[in-house]
């Protein structure tokens, strides 16, 4: 991988990332973000963050898996109901990993 | 008696020096007080930062960054998930400008964090609210906004303490997972390359609090994998979030009337 082009990028995505963080704070001190724009950038976590993880759980090798062995989606399961139950983002991730790896430790390859 | 000027003065200034003196040891310690607070308000964050930027260390490795580009990330861009997408992103062979574009859309809630705490800030200096911005994390904004609203905003030295430990303890399991991925050859028996998913269904589940996010979420996971399938690879996420944010607000402009 070209070492230079990946520090171009960071370059870039510091600058998409810094600017929405900077901008509010300097410049709405005593004024409001539009009501619209607030409901529009309230949509976006969950909207951006479903849209990264569906792709991830139910495609597989360009196309739809929802089969047994897609252990991805399986996973998700129990990933969701500690999310759920528990509220913490730290379990949630390491319950996902350790079934995952146990998963495939059990049935072999993956 | 007439005394002369220079002495009056010398008269006066003990006692202001003296004064001056308590009122900097004042504040030193209550400055040394502040920022241990902070740190001690960070800990939770770094409790789970340490793991997560393990997991993006070792990750990063494996889809070719160099170990510098891999820790610059950590220090200039500082922000968990949209670090280990363009991880992912990397690996697939996706151009730059996707990369930065992704970045960007995974990243703009910041926005709206930062607004709900420019009000709070308004007797801050420009510079310090630079800063402040720049280490404005789903985590830290957790702990201020919760702070801000109920006990006011404490000392610069306490709110920074906070940010400068959380960003340490990223850039720290940076490092720690840039070794661990020059020792493992693959990360797939530790399932790490399960981190990413696992911490999009945590994200996910927590940001949920009303059923029409639910709905929201359904439908941009659906239209996110149709374009994906359609042959849309590197835009699907950007352009389902588009869509589907703004039919959100649609729908609940149409719900009003």
């Amino acid at each position: 991988m070209e070492q230079e082009i990946v520090f171009l990028t960071l370059l870039g995505m510091l600058a998409v990332t810094y600017v929405p963080r900077v901008l509010p704070v300097l410049v709405l001190s005593s004024r409001r973000l539009p009501a619209v724009v607030v409901a529009w950038l309230r949509h976006v976590p969950v909207a951006v963050l479903a849209a990264l993880l569906f792709p991830a759980l139910f495609v597989q090798e360009g196309r739809i898996d929802l089969g047994l062995d897609n252990l991805f989606l399986w996973a998700a399961v129990p990933a969701f109901l500690v999310a759920w139950r528990r509220r913490s983002f730290f379990t949630t991730v390491i319950v996902g990993i350790v079934v995952v790896a146990v998963a495939r430790l059990v049935l072999g390859g993956g | 008696m007439h005394r002369s000027p220079i002495i009056v003065l010398w008269f006066w200034e003990i006692p202001t020096a003296i004064a001056f003196n308590r009122v900097m040891s004042v504040e030193i310690e209550s400055t040394r007080r502040g920022v241990l607070t902070g740190v001690s308000r960070a800990l939770p964050i770094v409790l789970g930062y340490v793991p997560i930027g393990l997991a993006y260390g070792v990750l990063a490795q494996k889809a070719g960054l160099s170990a510098l580009n891999t820790l610059l990330m950590s220090l200039i861009v500082y922000a968990g998930s949209a670090q280990l997408i363009a991880v992912g992103l990397f690996a697939g062979g996706a151009s730059p400008l996707s990369i930065i574009l992704t970045t960007f859309v995974v990243n703009l809630r910041h926005l709206l964090f930062s607004a709900a705490v420019a009000p709070f800030l308004q007797h801050w200096r420009k510079i310090d609210l630079a800063g402040f911005a720049y280490e404005l994390t789903d985590e830290t904004f957790a702990v201020h906004s919760a702070q801000f609203a109920s006990e006011g905003v404490p000392g610069r030295a306490e709110v920074f303490a906070t940010n400068v430990t959380a960003q340490v303890s990223w850039v720290f399991g940076t490092a720690l997972g840039i070794l661990v991925g020059q020792v493992i050859a693959d990360v797939k028996p530790l399932g790490l390359d399960y981190a990413l998913p696992a911490m999009f269904i945590a994200l996910l589940v927590l940001q949920i609090k009303e059923r029409v996010q639910i709905v929201i979420a359904l439908l941009a996971g659906m239209v996110s994998v149709g374009l994906l399938l359609a042959g849309l690879d590197q835009w699907n996420v950007i352009v389902a979030t588009v869509i589907v944010a703004t039919l959100g607000v649609a729908l609940e402009q149409w719900n009003k009337k």
